[in-house]
């Protein structure tokens, strides 16, 4: 595809080479977003995605505050998992840029991305189904010893990596009990009921001590009690400089819990705002919410 | 089984060690009878519990070198053989006589561990020859590099361009299709002078061991066997321990979540095709090394020894003790040695010694005919002259009911955690009402 349908020219994959937009054709929100100092955890500009014909994200851009809850909401098909994948290197962006903490991540690769205190969770879960929920969430932590195949395996420097092992089960154990599902610790990921697989998903990824968490849908299925719980987690966390995007379609906790709200809709973003401005937003009213919210 | 036992199971250590030597006990007896039932006298008997013994082995070691790599990763290797072969060929040109006797493939005469830590070395970069390309692409692509690979290097091995040449002034060769001498099992070093010729006399050791067990009826030959196939059954046990400690690792958990998402793995922040290459170089070294103690052992090694049937075998012994345990693998290996690969020999010997079957018809029709006035003779005799193919059928039987009835073989479905702990709980791990599990490590 030589150009869009938005006019804007794409002239190879190289993001910088990415200069010829059309300000006209830029919404307020995507100018915001580039004006937003830096300095902010995570930081997408125009970041675009196509599959062939398809244009998933469409020159996409917004910052994140450190400390946030920020939701990301849009009709199904909005591009809300795509800007997922293509934050988190899943998918290697056509166009744009992705910033963590000021430094370039765009096309890295999701270890490298991972390694960096970005994690994420998956909107279908993925979790490893003939492993313990322990193994799922022991392979989690940053910097383990025993990830070299050497100190794996030799006499006397293994003691070390048991040390290790130790302390990372004690905290694995305190994390499954916060979700309460510590009574699975030793059944097959695969064994777990939906929801309990999506309670997994996320304490795994905080097992990364991640910055920044990317959470595609974390609540579906979960019991409200749980999720209230969850959500007071994420309140605790953020005290402690943790930082959330997250993807839900439940726009009571949207709009209850995330200071702002991003709304995406046709890979492009629609509005970015507070989310008593996005209940009000026409455009957003119009493409996603309808006249109930 | 319950959660419970199954967990008690897992964590000792000596119930797969009595699991492993009941397998072997059961060949053991079920082998003796079938030898007393042919007659056999007592050094036969050990001659056909040595060579059980010997496959056994030999099995289990390449079975636990595919399980790292299959079992643990999801590495589809179906080149094991390749791999042996790199690892033998490596050895015999390494430590072949610089000038040999009429007829032999000079070498460079290095010492027998030079050859051997050379050949695992080779496999191993062979194998990441083999991963770097294939690893970008999806899992299938190495199967099928790996297959195309090792045919490549049998077919390379038996190439005349390479039954000798020289590099930088060294002559060197592979034999082509005559093949290659190897060493002078080291084993004979312990009981002979000159281990390359036993008539010129024996060692204090040689003259005690050999004096006891002439007592009990057995000949030197059987006695040097048997000392080799304990030395593979030490082996057997040093890669239990190598593997077992890989796999109850941060390591092996990283390998276990590659086989079931690498994405997730990935997500996790697991340079996977880092772990992936080195579990596969391992994987190659160790086949190497079980290539070089089974071949290697022969005098004489010769490219027909590595066709792609000897992978498939590896891969039946894996599946049936079951993929992802290692304990599996050395059951599977004795298994499949004994039951598979050596049964249907003594089966035929003993049906042509107890019943007269007549003389096996020449075709598949002629059997058949047969059964047309009721007489299963001519089928059965036919069936059992030619051992090779019966053996593809048993093959083919087991895996069929295998993937049927037990899709992870005998202990795959086993849950063997891996962590370099145990990972129960430590403060409640005492007081627990299910029989208070208490950690047990591995050191």
């Amino acid at each position: 595809m030589s150009e869009s349908d938005t006019g804007v020219a794409i002239e190879g994959e190289n993001p910088e080479e990415i200069t010829d937009i059309d300000p006209e054709e830029d919404s307020d929100v995507e100018r915001a977003a580039r004006e937003i100092p830096p300095g902010r955890p995570l930081r997408v500009d125009d970041l675009r995605m196509e599959f062939g014909g398809l244009t998933a994200v469409d020159g996409a851009g917004f910052a994140i505050e450190e400390g946030s809850l920020t939701g990301l909401i849009g009709p199904n098909g909005a591009g809300k998992s795509t800007t997922f994948d293509c934050i988190t290197g899943v998918h290697r962006p056509t166009g744009g840029s992705v910033k963590l903490h000021n430094e370039e991540i765009t096309g890295l690769q999701p270890y490298e991305i991972a390694a960096r205190g970005l994690v994420r969770t998956f909107q279908i879960t993925r979790e490893l189904q003939e492993m313990t929920v322990l193994e799922n969430m022991l392979l989690a932590p940053r910097g383990q010893q025993g990830e070299s195949l050497w100190r794996a395996v030799l006499p006397g420097v293994r003691r070390s990596v048991q040390a290790q092992e130790r302390e990372l089960r004690e905290r694995a154990w305190e994390t499954l009990e916060f979700f309460e599902i510590d009574h699975l610790a030793e059944e097959y990921a695969g064994n777990l009921s939906g929801g309990q697989r999506k309670l997994l998903e996320m304490a795994r990824a905080l097992l990364t001590d991640p910055e920044v968490v990317l959470l595609d849908e974390p609540l579906a299925g979960v019991n409200p009690t749980l999720e209230r719980k969850l959500l007071e987690r994420i309140d605790e966390l953020r005290e402690q400089g943790y930082t959330f995007l997250l993807v839900e379609h439940d726009m009571d906790v949207i709009m209850e819990n995330c200071e702002r709200v991003i709304v995406m809709h046709q890979g492009r973003v629609l509005a970015d705002d507070a989310p008593a401005a996005i209940r009000e937003n026409e455009q957003v009213i119009d493409a996603y919410l309808g006249a109930n919210v | 089984m319950s959660s419970a036992t199954e967990r008690v199971a897992a964590r000792l250590p000596d119930n797969d060690a009595v699991l492993i030597l009941g397998v072997l006990f059961g060949l053991y007896v079920g082998f003796t009878v079938l030898g007393m039932a042919l007659g056999l006298d007592i050094a036969g008997l050990a001659s056909t519990l040595q060579r059980i013994t010997f496959f056994a082995a030999v099995y289990a070691l390449l079975a636990l070198a595919l399980n790292l790599q299959w079992g643990y990763a999801g590495l589809l290797n179906i080149g094991v053989a390749g791999f042996m072969a790199v690892g033998v060929y490596t050895m015999a040109m390494l430590t072949a006589p610089a000038s040999p006797a009429a007829g032999g493939v000079p070498g460079l005469g290095l010492p027998l561990w030079v050859g051997v830590v050379g050949g695992m070395v080779a496999a191993a970069l062979v194998g990441a020859l083999a991963a770097l390309p294939a690893l970008r692409l999806k899992a299938d692509y190495l199967a099928i590099v790996t297959l195309g690979l090792s045919e490549i290097i049998r077919l390379t091995y038996n190439s005349t361009t390479f039954q000798t040449f020289s590099i930088a002034g060294a002559d060197l060769g592979t034999g082509a299709s005559q093949g290659i001498q190897t060493p002078t099992n080291p084993v004979m070093a312990l009981y002979y002078t000159t281990p390359s010729s036993p008539a010129a006399g024996k060692t204090g050791l040689g003259e005690a061991v050999f004096g006891f067990f002439k007592t009990l009826g057995l000949d030197e030959p059987v006695v040097v066997d048997w000392t080799y196939t304990i030395v593979l059954v030490i082996f057997v046990g040093l890669f239990y321990l190598l593997l077992t400690r890989v796999g109850n690792s941060p390591f092996g958990r990283v390998l276990k979540a590659i086989r079931e998402d690498e994405l997730v793995a990935s997500s996790l922040g697991k340079n996977t095709n880092r772990f992936k290459i080195k579990t596969f170089m391992l994987g190659c070294a160790l086949m190497g090394l079980g290539g070089i103690l089974w071949q290697g052992s022969q005098q004489l090694v010769n490219p027909a020894l590595f066709l792609p049937i000897i992978t498939f075998y590896v891969f039946i012994a894996l599946i049936i003790g079951g993929s992802g345990s290692n304990t599996g693998s050395v059951i599977g290996g004795a298994l499949f040695a004994g039951l598979l690969f050596e049964g249907p020999t003594f089966v035929r010997r003993l049906v042509q010694q107890t019943v007269d079957l007549g003389g096996a018809p020449n075709t598949f029709t002629d059997a058949i005919a047969a059964l047309g006035s009721l007489d299963v003779g001519p089928l059965l005799a036919y069936t059992l002259a030619d051992v090779s193919s019966l053996r593809f059928v048993l093959v083919g039987v087991v895996l069929v009911y295998l993937v049927q009835n037990r899709p992870d073989g005998l202990l795959g479905h086993r849950k063997e955690t891996a962590a370099a702990v145990s990972l129960a709980r430590e403060r409640t791990a005492a007081g627990q009402a299910d029989g208070g599990e208490t950690e047990v490590d591995d050191e």
